[in-house]
């Protein structure tokens, strides 16, 4: 499904992500997890192309990404949910799932969305900027959900976001995947969403793997190690 | 200064002007709604807009003579709505071309574009003296925009004026709709809040900027076929509006389209007025001195809209 060969990622001189070889298979959720600084958000953006990548090689089934702009990949079939959510403010909620369309050439959103986020069809006629953290995040998905991706990117999702949601939004990924069959990779800092999202942990550090696991083995104590700083 | 006027002298003075003012308004609102979608939304200052503008005038001049040296008599009246589409596809070609080659390099460097397109104008006004000499030129109007309403004994007003504002009418609704509602515009404002995130929900940037920019030159280009029934076009004759324009755009809010039309008026109603009983350059003083006050007060201008930070 994806595939990641030899990935570099640098600013400049400095490599933020190194010789990056990764899998992800279908209708599989990894869990990306790090201390901060260790090139979460790095490998997310550069996946969705906001930052070029230095060398290697993104394979999207069979499809590579490299040389394509961002919105060229969201046609490919990479969904993106970026860190602090990033939903346009000033455009109503339903403007701003529309703009997720535009990749598909679509004109409605699919009821399907809606069903899933029902809060956003009550607001759909409200300015995006004036939601609150958990309702901007679910509108970030369902955006993102609205260009039909075989991928779902999503950047620290929890961040700024109530506990009891954080919760619920666990099983509402695992419900987007069930229902829309598609591959999710989540960055995070918080393990017990990352224990309750993913079928597969990877911790990063300097930009390299350290860990790679399935859920099941994945042993808490270790993990915290590598995230205490 | 009122004392030599009679009540009622008074009172036709202020709706001639006024009206004078509403045509005024009306080259305005098309100059600044095409200035507001490319500077409000894209943040391009585009010093060349009024030039975009004498290109639209320039074509209804084209093809008012073709029409009366080619086609029957009888087709004559009609020629300006063919001028209005032409001027605008004109206008919209050269803006997009002019984006693609020019303005695109520069998005990332303001200042760099206001002498780009400073320097386009000037090109573009020595083209308009090549080609069509620097004598401004008229365009004859159809019999049936010619003369005017007699409301009462002294206050009349002129047909060609109420065209104008009828075409300006038209315009401002299509592009509020376009804007808010088609495709095109909620791309724009997609683009316009967040480039890199509007990219990464699947929009074409690159394609929504020529579009918009060329959407912007068309609509001034409009506002030149409309400027042709008030005035006559010369090369420079668009330079004479573009501050003004750009102050309406400034003073309305850039980023609101309501704005620029309230703001618009205001602007022409008060110089207008202002014009009749105090010299033309203390009545633009008046103005510049009242708009820089308010938005000292006021610097996101008179409409913005309200959202969480």
């Amino acid at each position: 499904m994806l595939e990641l060969t030899d990935y570099n990622v640098a600013y400049g001189q400095s490599d933020v992500i190194r010789n990056m070889n990764l899998s992800v298979g279908d209708e599989e959720i990894v869990a990306v997890l790090g201390r901060n600084g260790m090139g979460k958000t790095t490998l997310m953006k550069s996946l969705i192309g906001m930052i070029p990548s230095k060398s290697g090689t993104v394979a999207l089934n069979g499809v590579d990404l490299v040389p394509l702009q961002s919105y060229e990949r969201v046609g490919a079939g990479v969904g993106f949910v970026p860190q602090g959510r990033m939903i346009f403010s000033t455009m109503t909620v339903k403007e701003n799932i529309e703009t997720g369309l535009t990749s598909t050439g679509k004109n409605d959103i699919p009821e399907d969305l809606y069903v899933m986020f029902p809060v956003l069809k009550e607001m759909q006629h409200r300015r995006g900027g004036n939601l609150s953290g958990g309702q901007q995040q679910q509108l970030a998905i369902a955006r993102a959900l609205a260009s039909n991706p075989s991928v779902l990117l999503l950047d620290e999702p929890t961040e700024g976001i109530q506990p009891s949601i954080i919760k619920e939004m666990a099983r509402t990924l695992r419900t987007i995947r069930d229902q829309r069959k598609l591959s999710i990779i989540v960055s995070e800092q918080v393990l017990s969403f990352a224990l309750d999202v993913a079928d597969r942990i990877l911790v990063i550090e300097k930009g390299n793997i350290v860990l790679d696991v399935p859920v099941e083995e994945a042993d808490q104590a270790t993990i915290t190690r590598y995230l205490s700083v | 200064m009122f004392a030599d006027y009679t009540m009622t002298e008074l009172t036709s003075i202020f709706a001639m002007q006024g009206f004078a003012g509403l045509t005024l308004f009306s080259v305005f609102v098309l100059m600044a709604l095409g200035l507001a979608i490319i500077f409000g939304q894209m943040g391009v200052i585009n010093m060349a807009h009024g030039e975009f503008m004498i290109l639209g005038a320039y074509t209804t001049y084209l093809t008012s003579n073709v029409f009366s040296s080619y086609l029957p008599e009888s087709l004559y009246s009609l020629y300006f709505f063919v001028a209005l589409i032409l001027a605008f596809l004109a206008a919209g070609a050269l803006g997009a071309f002019i984006e693609w080659a020019m303005i695109r390099h520069l998005y990332k460097r303001p200042l760099d574009t206001l002498l780009a397109t400073w320097g386009l104008s000037l090109i573009m006004q020595q083209l308009y003296r090549t080609i069509f000499g620097p004598r401004e030129v008229g365009v004859t109007l159809p019999d049936w925009l010619m003369g005017s309403i007699a409301l009462t004994d002294m206050v009349e007003i002129p047909i060609n004026g109420l065209f104008v504002m009828a075409i300006t009418l038209v315009v401002a609704v299509g592009v509020g709709l376009t804007m808010q509602k088609s495709r095109l515009g909620k791309q724009t404002r997609a683009v316009v809040q967040n480039r890199p995130m509007a990219s990464a929900v699947g929009i074409n940037t690159a394609r929504v900027d020529r579009l918009t920019f060329a959407l912007g030159c068309g609509i001034a280009g409009i506002a030149g076929a409309a400027f042709t029934m008030i005035g006559s076009t010369g090369p420079t004759s668009g330079q004479l509006y573009i501050v003004d324009t750009f102050l309406v755009v400034v003073f309305g809010g850039a980023s609101s389209l309501v704005g620029t039309i309230a703001s618009a008026f205001t602007i022409s109603q008060a110089q207008s007025t202002m014009e009749f009983f105090l010299s033309g350059s203390m009545a633009k003083v008046l103005t510049l001195l009242v708009v820089v006050g308010i938005l000292m007060l006021r610097p996101q201008g008179l409409f913005s809209l309200k959202i969480r930070k």
